[in-house]
């Protein structure tokens, strides 16, 4: 039994060349042959095989940061009725290349005041999560760097370190802005966890188990059909959880400056750039991977591509609310999680119980027909919530007396003491 | 309904989208094969074959082509239009500029009296760095020798650049604009289409020809 990742033709043909596995897989050798380095050396052709496939995923989650910037910037002008970047290369198609190479040449500041080990830190503390997430998602048929039992547990863990960046790059600037975009950071993230993480638990129930590789292989239906409340759930909580329009009040533009970032630049502040899209993308890439079925489809694309073809509608959604919808107030933000989406997510989990109880394995069919209870279930219970929440309500300050304005007083009344 | 006006926000910017940018890229943008054979008039393919230079170019995306808003004919720019054959050196334009700037200097000429009291034009210096473009030194010339021009171009690097001299009037396109012209925008003239307007069909009272001055004097006397 050899390493997983001898599904995908191009690691198993650097792996076989290199060790003399036994793997069934591995008995047609590699390119160049079979067996290269002698008997008992199978881990270093194992360590050679995941540095390869790590440099690979790395360097294209990277290059598709660049193209995805280019995208958006492209998409968001269309939408606003500009041309966005189209001087630099074919279309733009330079711009984000001309943008890092400036951003590798410009001076970087660190100021006076600031605390330099924590300022210094925290770029590189934000670089961290997004790409250790890269580590579990399966990006094809045997494409993954990690099939880790626990998956969705670690996904859900790692990206919550980026509040860690995102406070200590507020609290090392010693600057007010940066200070309050960190500490609404910090409140928006700790509540969105809540939701993110309850919405998932319908698909576990179905899954039956933790590992990315097993969700996705257990997708005869799309999740996205069958836990469409946990997929509403778990998207507007991820969009939230990545700082992203329209739940960006930690860096707030009109608001803060440029937020926690405020006082970075250089690298550094590229860095930060860097981590939120490649965040957005491998957000992306996880929703994908949990509710779209992964890189399953018709055989004529090969996985992978599946894979990144079902991943552009995801962030062409995400940027198209971008441009579409205003920023939230942080209190409507948080008003939204605790009161909205945690109930939603909460009917959620009780539905989904109650299903996986009824059809404890479920056929096809049975998944088919839990979709569309469940549908009927996202229509009600969204109808429910919202029209609890009412039209202009959420997150409107309210009296002591229940009025959300005090009233008028009545001439010669004395002020005071009206209860 | 609640959560719908989301879905409009939605609908509003895909309007956007499919509508596609609004924006004029002056002075110019960039075009795709396409674009760069329908701005030479050649078919993508003829192009292609005639010249493969440029036609590789566009399909890189490097290929510029003039991206301007249409000016209107009455559009008056920062440059003047002045025809030197109708100036009688009167200096009623330097007289009548509220800000001075207009500056002409004349000398007596070889035309006899009989034919009209014209100077030689020595200095004829507009210093459109101080000019506020009224238009008044347009409105009073007797002879509609002096027109506003068309042209709006006309940034330098120095202040003294800006001063438009009585060689470089000369040596201007003449595409006066139809601003206060009345006679020109009944021709159907348009200074934008690149025409050079000739110095006896720029004025109100055309002087007759001989034909009509014998007409006029000698048969129907």
């Amino acid at each position: 039994m050899g390493p997983n990742f001898l599904d995908n033709s191009f690691f198993r043909n650097i792996y076989c060349n290199l060790s003399e596995s036994d793997d069934i897989r591995c008995s047609g050798g590699g390119w160049l042959g079979d067996g290269l380095l002698p008997g008992g050396f199978e881990w270093l052709a194992f360590l050679i095989t995941a540095i390869v496939m790590a440099m690979v995923l790395i360097n294209l989650v990277l290059g598709s940061v660049l193209i995805f910037i280019w995208a958006e910037r492209r998409l968001l002008g269309r939408f606003q009725s500009r041309s966005g970047p189209n001087r630099w290369g074919p279309y733009g198609t330079l711009t984000p290349v001309a943008d890092a190479i400036k951003t590798l040449f410009k001076e970087d500041i660190v100021p006076t005041a600031a605390d330099r080990w924590v300022f210094n830190a925290a770029p590189i503390i934000m670089m961290v999560p997004a790409m250790m997430v890269l580590a579990v998602i399966p990006w094809g048929t045997g494409t993954f760097l990690a099939d880790l039992n626990i998956g969705i547990l670690f996904i859900i863990a790692i990206t919550s370190l980026s509040t860690f960046a995102i406070v200590m790059a507020g609290w090392g600037s010693q600057n007010r802005y940066a200070m309050f975009g960190a500490m609404r950071a910090v409140a928006m993230l700790i509540s969105y966890e809540i939701p993110m993480a309850l919405s998932l638990i319908g698909v576990l129930m179905l899954a039956g188990s933790l590992s990315l590789v097993s969700v996705v292989n257990a997708q005869d239906v799309p999740f996205i059909l069958v836990q469409p409340l946990g997929f509403l759930v778990f998207f507007i909580a991820s969009v939230a959880e990545i700082n992203r329009a329209p739940f960006d009040v930690a860096e707030a533009e009109s608001e803060l400056g440029a937020g926690y970032h405020s006082d970075y630049s250089g690298m550094k502040f590229g860095l930060f750039v860097n981590a939120e899209f490649m965040a957005t993308i491998l957000s992306a890439a996880v929703i994908v991977a949990v509710f779209l079925s992964g890189g399953r489809g018709w055989d004529f694309i090969p996985s992978q591509g599946w894979f990144i073809i079902k991943m552009v509608p995801v962030l062409f959604f995400i940027v198209w609310t971008r441009a579409s919808w205003p920023r939230l107030r942080i209190d409507q933000i948080l008003t939204f999680a605790w009161k909205g989406l945690i109930i939603l997510a909460f009917i959620n989990v009780a539905v989904s119980a109650i299903l996986s109880f009824v059809w404890p394995d479920p056929s096809t069919a049975e998944l088919w027909l839990m979709a569309a209870i469940n549908f009927g279930v996202l229509i009600v219970s969204v109808l429910a919530v919202g029209s609890w929440f009412g039209p202009g309500t959420a997150g409107t300050p309210k009296m002591a007396h229940g009025d959300s304005l005090p009233r008028p007083r009545p001439a010669g009344q004395p002020s005071g003491g009206d209860s | 309904m609640i959560g719908l006006g989301l879905f409009n926000g939605l609908v509003v910017t895909m309007k956007a989208a499919i509508r596609g940018p609004v924006t004029v890229q002056y002075p110019d943008r960039r075009v795709g094969l396409l674009g760069a054979a329908r701005e030479v008039g050649l078919s993508p393919f003829q192009f292609l074959i005639k010249r493969p230079k440029d036609a590789v170019k566009a399909a890189a995306g490097f290929a510029t082509v003039e991206d301007k808003v249409k000016q209107a004919p009455r559009f008056r720019g920062q440059d003047f239009n002045w025809y030197e054959e109708r100036c009688t050196g009167c200096a009623s334009c330097a007289k009548f500029c509220p800000l001075g700037i207009i500056k002409i200097e004349t000398s007596p000429s070889a035309t006899l009296e009989s034919e009209g009291e014209v100077y030689n034009i020595d200095v004829f210096d507009i210093d459109i760095g101080r000019c506020m473009f009224c238009g008044i030194c347009v409105e009073v010339c007797p002879y509609d020798a002096l027109h506003m021009g068309s042209g709006f171009e006309s940034g330098q690097y120095e202040r003294k650049d800006l001063v438009i001299t009585v060689d470089e009037l000369k040596a201007k396109k003449k595409t006066p604009s139809t601003w206060f012209r009345p006679q020109m925008e009944a021709a159907g003239y348009d200074p934008h289409s690149g025409e050079d307007r000739p110095w006896d069909d720029a004025g109100r009272h055309e002087q007759p020809g001989d034909e009509k001055l014998t007409e006029r004097w000698v048969n129907d006397r």
